[in-house]
């Protein structure tokens, strides 16, 4: 029985954490292409998921519509947020940005409170079948579907910065921000280009959390487990955030394991993933997958 | 002409005495001196509302100067800040619930206890800087608040923590009017502290470590020990906020000591200004103000179309929330240097009128 209830934690530990790759990715994204680190990505998943949401409740589109369109308007959403938030404080001291992400953040979750109210709505239902069997395990459709779009995420993510020409630019912008711009690429398309990816990005993970936890501003809350996430694999690495998501993803089921057969704490699959946070601060500051800064303090 | 009153265009100090002095002239003196005093009048003409929002501007201009110690002026950015204000209230309810001490002590005295915690967090954070430092201490915030959560003995778990009213010579001081004076008293006591200690060498060694802090570094300053201290003093003016406040509710829950409040402070020393003493009491009393101006637009839109159609009324929580955010982000954009420049633009303004060249 031990055995088994490790083995399903394991395996949503897997998923959720396959979930935080895609997050920790497109938090990546952008701190790699434009040094702001966004305390408000958790929110993009917040309003994604709404807006999906709306469409459906709303108008009862098909499902597939209404996705598109929520992407659509999560492109529109993150170029904006670029343009009219962060473009103003490029070049400001880091706080600044911080604090103006976070402002973000504060915004959107009071606004998107507003709009649907404060109580966990359940997506309607997408699938026939609830749960799959396989090896003998149940795993519910959702989770199943949620893991196979992270990794259909994931590697179109690696074909889009390998093959696309936007891509290229973007790698070469994160390397060198002077040179790329002195051999002709745009900078400000880069940058909206950047927040665009991850606005959608973010979208599709808020989504598929919707579709198996419905939606509340609980969501936003990946939003800060991405940080542990992101520090364990280095701040600038796609695929540390791809590793560190997955780690953190298991580490806090195998945590929640310990917990209920063992300690009895409660509450330790919440605030496991922060003192890994503190430990891997204290021991490799930038990650297993960073660039490291050379300055000693 | 009476060249004796009239004051000098530009900035003039002939001495280092002048220029290390707390006030630029006797005017501002008496000026500050002014302020106090009309304060501490206020009780007679303020009704009892009022009195409560200026304790409130007290206790948190208290905490928000702490934060720019750390932040607007050695540099160190601090997520986290609210479990330290939550540890000040929970430590002096605890002091004198389960050691007797008398109130008026335990304000202190959980002040101080407050600034140990803080050393104890600086030691790991004072490793990293910047990005890695906010990140590190919203760790902590949630590490904090679960231990909040958990050890009963100090906060009492769930159902909270029980302060009782402060007395002086038998005297209860229950009232929002006789409270008023208490947080007064600390307000002007920890004002001046703050200003003293950034005229000492500590002070500006903090400076210096914001500013260049390679360079600060080769001077001889030691970089650790002053990332260490200003953690400590932030948390000093933190937990002596957060007994103020314990002791003003009667009663200390855990649920209060979030990541919004955290937030809120930051969002005070940023509108107010970063490296502003004066700053941390505007920006305070703003982020207070904020939310009762939010109320009173709303309030006063009721029953018009506007209401009607986006149900302001049954919104008004999400309102300031939301207010708080954009407020931080136009300030950030519009007025990054906060209201403590502002003043002292209008200042200036009026100091070289008519001819400001």
């Amino acid at each position: 029985m031990a055995l088994n209830f490790l083995i399903q934690l394991l395996v949503n530990g897997l998923i959720i954490g396959l979930l935080y790759g895609v997050v920790a990715m497109s938090f990546v994204l952008i701190y790699k292409s434009s040094q702001v680190v966004n305390f408000a990505q958790g929110e993009f998943l917040l309003v994604g998921a709404w807006a999906c949401w709306w469409l459906l409740a709303k108008f009862a589109i098909p499902f597939y519509l209404a996705f598109l369109l929520t992407l659509i308007f999560m492109i529109i959403f993150g170029i904006l947020v670029q343009i009219i938030i962060l473009k103003p404080l490029i070049g400001e001291p880091i706080i600044s940005i911080i604090m103006v992400t976070i402002g973000l953040s504060i915004f959107f979750q009071a606004i998107m409170n507003w709009m649907f109210g404060v109580f966990t709505e359940p997506f309607p239902t997408i699938f026939n079948t609830e749960s799959i069997k396989i090896f003998g395990l149940n795993v519910q459709t959702a989770y199943l579907m949620s893991g196979l779009i992270s990794i259909f995420i994931m590697i179109s993510f690696a074909l889009f910065f390998k093959k696309s020409r936007l891509g290229l630019a973007m790698r070469a912008t994160a390397f060198d921000q002077q040179a790329a711009q002195s051999l002709g690429v745009s900078i400000k398309q880069v940058f909206a280009a950047a927040w665009a990816i991850s606005a959608m990005v973010s979208a599709v993970a808020g989504v598929v959390f919707g579709i198996v936890n419905g939606i509340s501003s609980g969501i936003a809350f990946m939003g800060i487990k991405v940080f542990p996430a992101v520090i364990l694999g280095g701040l600038d690495s796609v695929l540390g955030a791809i590793l560190g998501g997955l780690a953190i993803g298991l580490l806090e089921h195998i945590a929640h394991y310990v917990d209920v057969q063992f300690l009895n704490v409660g509450n330790l699959i919440r605030i496991a993933p922060f003192y890994a946070l503190i430990i891997i601060l204290m021991i490799k500051p930038y990650g297993f997958f960073g660039t490291k800064d050379i300055e000693r303090v | 002409m009476n060249l004796k009153n009239s004051r000098p265009c530009g900035d003039f100090r002939t001495s280092y005495f002048k220029d290390m002095s707390m006030f630029e002239d006797k005017k501002g003196f008496f000026l500050t001196c002014f302020g106090v005093f009309i304060l501490s009048c206020s009780p007679l003409f303020l009704d009892s509302y009022l009195i409560s929002l200026l304790i409130y501007i007290g206790f948190y201009a208290i905490a928000a100067l702490g934060l720019n110690i750390l932040v607007g002026f050695t540099g160190q950015i601090s997520v986290g800040h609210a479990v330290f204000f939550g540890f000040g209230a929970f430590a002096s309810a605890w002091l004198n619930n389960s050691f007797l001490i008398p109130v008026f002590f335990c304000i202190p005295l959980a002040a101080i206890l407050t600034a140990f915690i803080g050393l104890l967090f600086g030691i790991p954070a004072a490793r990293v800087k910047g990005l890695y430092l906010a990140i590190a201490t919203l760790a902590a915030q949630f590490i904090m608040e679960d231990f909040f959560s958990r050890a009963s003995w100090f906060t009492g778990g769930v159902d909270g923590a029980s302060a009782e009213p402060l007395k002086i010579f038998g005297i209860f001081f229950d009232s929002d009017t006789k409270y008023f004076f208490i947080v007064l008293f600390w307000m002007v006591v920890s004002f001046i502290i703050a200003t003293n200690i950034l005229r000492t060498r500590d002070g500006r060694a903090f400076l210096a470590v914001r500013d260049h802090y390679l360079s600060a570094e080769m001077m001889g300053i030691n970089l650790m020990k002053y990332r260490i201290l200003s953690f400590g003093i932030s948390s000093f003016f933190a937990g002596l906020g957060g007994a103020l406040y314990g002791h003003y509710l009667n009663f200390v829950s855990i649920e209060e000591f979030n990541i919004q409040l955290s937030i809120t402070f930051l969002a005070m020393i940023i509108i107010g200004g970063l490296g502003s003493i004066r700053g941390s009491m505007m920006g305070a009393a703003f982020m207070v103000l904020l939310p009762e101006i939010m109320d009173w637009l709303t309030r006063s839109l009721s029953g018009t179309s506007i209401d009607s159609a986006l149900s302001l009324s049954e919104a008004i929580p999400f309102i300031k929330e939301a207010s708080i955010g954009l407020v931080i982000i136009l300030f950030l954009i519009f007025e990054p240097n906060g209201l403590a420049y502002r003043w002292g633009q209008i200042r200036a303004w009026f100091k070289l009128y008519p001819f400001s060249y």
